[in-house]
């Protein structure tokens, strides 16, 4: 097929594999050759092994102080959606899998003797016997119901503080709140009547049946979409990352392609209750350093107008890159600099078309006392398998969800061939 | 920082096509897209049409017309793309999806907006590309064809 001049001049040469920068050695010993770190590119001292793969499309993961994983598919596998790996003869290698529940979703976690899960509209959870094992897969208590659960942005990520409370994210069903959504200079509703079920984070009691909006607090205003959220037990605060808003570009008498490609941020907010984050009147512009009105507003990408009463983030990522992951490291396996710090798993941007996509990556920012004290970097890389990302689908991998092992090892997801990375250091 | 300086570098290699929208005055959508690119005007519609996507429609379905999963539909080697009855894929430009039917066996949560501030001859073009880009080999779309499919304008 004949290339077009135009064409060309964006379609990009996509190089082959690379592993970890250094050539494939086979390892006698071993009858199959792994790729070495799993294929991931890390730091000095760190080391990964697949620990499962094929498990299906992981989205989030937790790990039992037994060492065991469950994993939250986004869909069922074979009819089911909760996995559970052992790793039986502790060679780093899950050698048993068992499944229950039918639903899809993305949130698990463990907090006090059960098992939390989500689907795309309710939260179940599961009593766990001392082995962190579910008693009765059959007896799922659904704790939350009927969130909204639209077309875009609808898995519901969960998380537990020490008082008995969950926060649920419930994404917005839109990109911005026009009247006619991700068109061309299309005016924002005002006031947005999706901020009354979505575009938030809601907190209901861990231990109540069948709650809903009428019996959860909402608890945080103006957050688009998260993903990735966790519980930082040293400031005991929420904290969640945002999906930012796409396409600022519809509005091309005040956006380029470009500025499109760049902005806004994808921030961290340590959320304060009641907070407003503003969403969808404002973003997050990281090369000006504030909060800013949106175009379906007004916005012109200066004007800060009503923005100026929003509460700010505590940090700032390149725009798109998706982070579906958060966790806050207490673990003591990994070097000082990392305790209390922040791994974000950024599952890896679609919206910088023409540009080549970024993120698929998993990076580490440090933090003291619930805030960063210092730049991030990127602490997990190579798991799309090219060099370059020009379009999502090229990536054989991309990063999901994040977990800490007992030993403080830190496990990655990966929802597109569903592999569970162990990433584990050696002083 | 280092990521973004990047980028600029990196993107400062592209010519872009910028849409340049009339100022909005009272009519909300603009009647009509005016394309530049400082290259001269290719002279086929398929290179017109390349144009045109990269404007509008690649930010959703990529540079290689693999859509986003989940999101936004592949073009590349899509059913109704290719099929020999143009109308759906015409009418969708025009009037954008949001019917989260099943295309080719899978559901695709965003929406695309009608395309409708594109001519007809844009929109020939960009169809015209796409049904013989990514692996496609089907023929090519006339602003004739479109012209038929475009609703009456309302007043
Ligand atoms: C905002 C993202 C977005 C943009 C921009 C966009 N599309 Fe789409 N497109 C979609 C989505 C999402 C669907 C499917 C919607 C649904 O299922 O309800 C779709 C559907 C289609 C289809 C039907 C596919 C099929 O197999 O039935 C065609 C053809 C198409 N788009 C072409 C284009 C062209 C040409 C452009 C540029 C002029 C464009 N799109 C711009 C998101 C987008």
């Amino acid at each position: 097929m004949q290339k077009l001049l135009v064409a060309a001049s964006f379609m990009l040469v996509v190089s082959g594999v690379f592993a970890s920068g250094t050539p494939k050695e086979k390892k006698a010993h071993k009858p199959k050759a792994d790729p070495v770190n799993a294929g991931l590119k890390l730091k000095p001292g760190f080391s990964a092994v697949a620990f499962a793969e094929n498990v299906g499309r992981t989205r989030h993961i937790f790990v039992t102080p037994k060492g065991d994983v469950y994993a939250k598919l986004e869909r069922p596998k074979d009819g089911k959606a909760i996995i559970l790996l052992k790793d039986k003869n502790g060679d780093n290698k899950a050698d048993e899998t068992s499944g229950f529940a039918n639903y899809g979703g993305t949130g698990i976690t463990i907090k006090d003797g059960y098992l939390y899960a989500s689907s795309n509209s309710d939260v179940y959870r599961y009593k766990l016997n001392s082995n962190y094992e579910v008693i009765d897969t059959n007896k799922g208590e659904r704790i939350i119901t009927g969130l909204v659960n639209g077309e875009q942005h609808n898995t519901k990520s969960i998380v537990l503080d020490n008082s008995g409370n969950i926060y649920v994210n419930i994404g917005a069903p839109a990109n911005s709140c026009q009247e006619e959504d991700r068109a061309t200079n299309s005016k924002g509703k005002d006031p947005c009547p999706l901020l009354e079920t979505a575009g938030g984070i809601w907190q209901f009691k861990a231990d109540k049946i069948d709650q809903t909006y009428s019996n959860g607090v909402h608890y945080a205003s103006g957050i688009r979409n998260v993903v990735g959220l966790d519980w930082n037990t040293e400031v005991n605060d929420l904290f969640v990352m945002q999906h930012g808003r796409d396409q600022l570009d519809m509005f091309p008498a005040h956006f380029t392609a470009h500025q499109s490609v760049e902005l806004p941020a994808e921030i961290m907010i340590r959320v304060k209750k009641g907070g407003n984050y503003g969403w969808p009147y404002c973003y997050y512009d990281p090369f000006q350093k504030k909060t800013v009105l949106a175009p379906e507003y007004g916005g012109d990408g200066k004007t800060v107008g009503r923005c100026a009463l929003m509460d700010q983030p505590v940090a700032a990522f390149p725009a798109h890159m998706a982070p579906n992951g958060l966790l806050f490291y207490t673990g003591n396996l990994f070097p000082e600099k990392y305790k209390n710090g922040a791994f974000i798993a950024f599952h890896g941007s679609w919206n910088r078309a023409p540009e080549k996509q970024e993120g698929y990556y998993v990076v580490f920012m440090p933090f003291k006392n619930g805030r960063p004290a210092g730049d991030w970097e990127v602490f997990a890389d190579g798991f799309a398998g090219v060099e370059t990302v020009n379009a999502p689908r090229q990536a054989q991998h991309r990063p999901c969800g994040l977990a800490q092992g007992p030993d403080g090892s830190l496990y990655v997801s990966d929802d597109v061939k569903g592999t569970i990375y162990k990433i584990s250091y050696k002083k | 920082m280092k990521k973004f300086s990047a980028i600029v570098l990196f993107s400062g290699i592209f010519v872009f096509a910028i849409a340049q929208v009339k100022k909005p005055s009272q009519t909300k959508k603009p009647a009509a897209v005016k394309i530049k690119t400082s290259a001269t005007k290719p002279a086929t519609s398929k290179a017109r049409g390349a144009v045109v996507y990269k404007t509008f429609c690649i930010k959703c379905h990529q540079v290689d017309g693999g859509g986003v999963q989940h999101l936004n539909p592949p073009l590349a080697e899509a059913s109704a793309v290719v099929a020999k009855d143009k109308s759906k894929i015409i009418k969708v430009v025009l009037n954008g999806m949001t019917s989260k039917e099943e295309i080719d066996g899978e559901v695709y949560g965003n929406n695309m907006a009608p395309h409708n501030f594109l001519n007809d001859q844009q929109v020939a073009d960009v169809l015209t590309f796409i049904r013989s880009s990514f692996g496609n080999k089907a023929s090519a779309v006339t602003a004739a064809e479109v012209k038929k499919l475009r609703p009456a304008k309302k007043k």
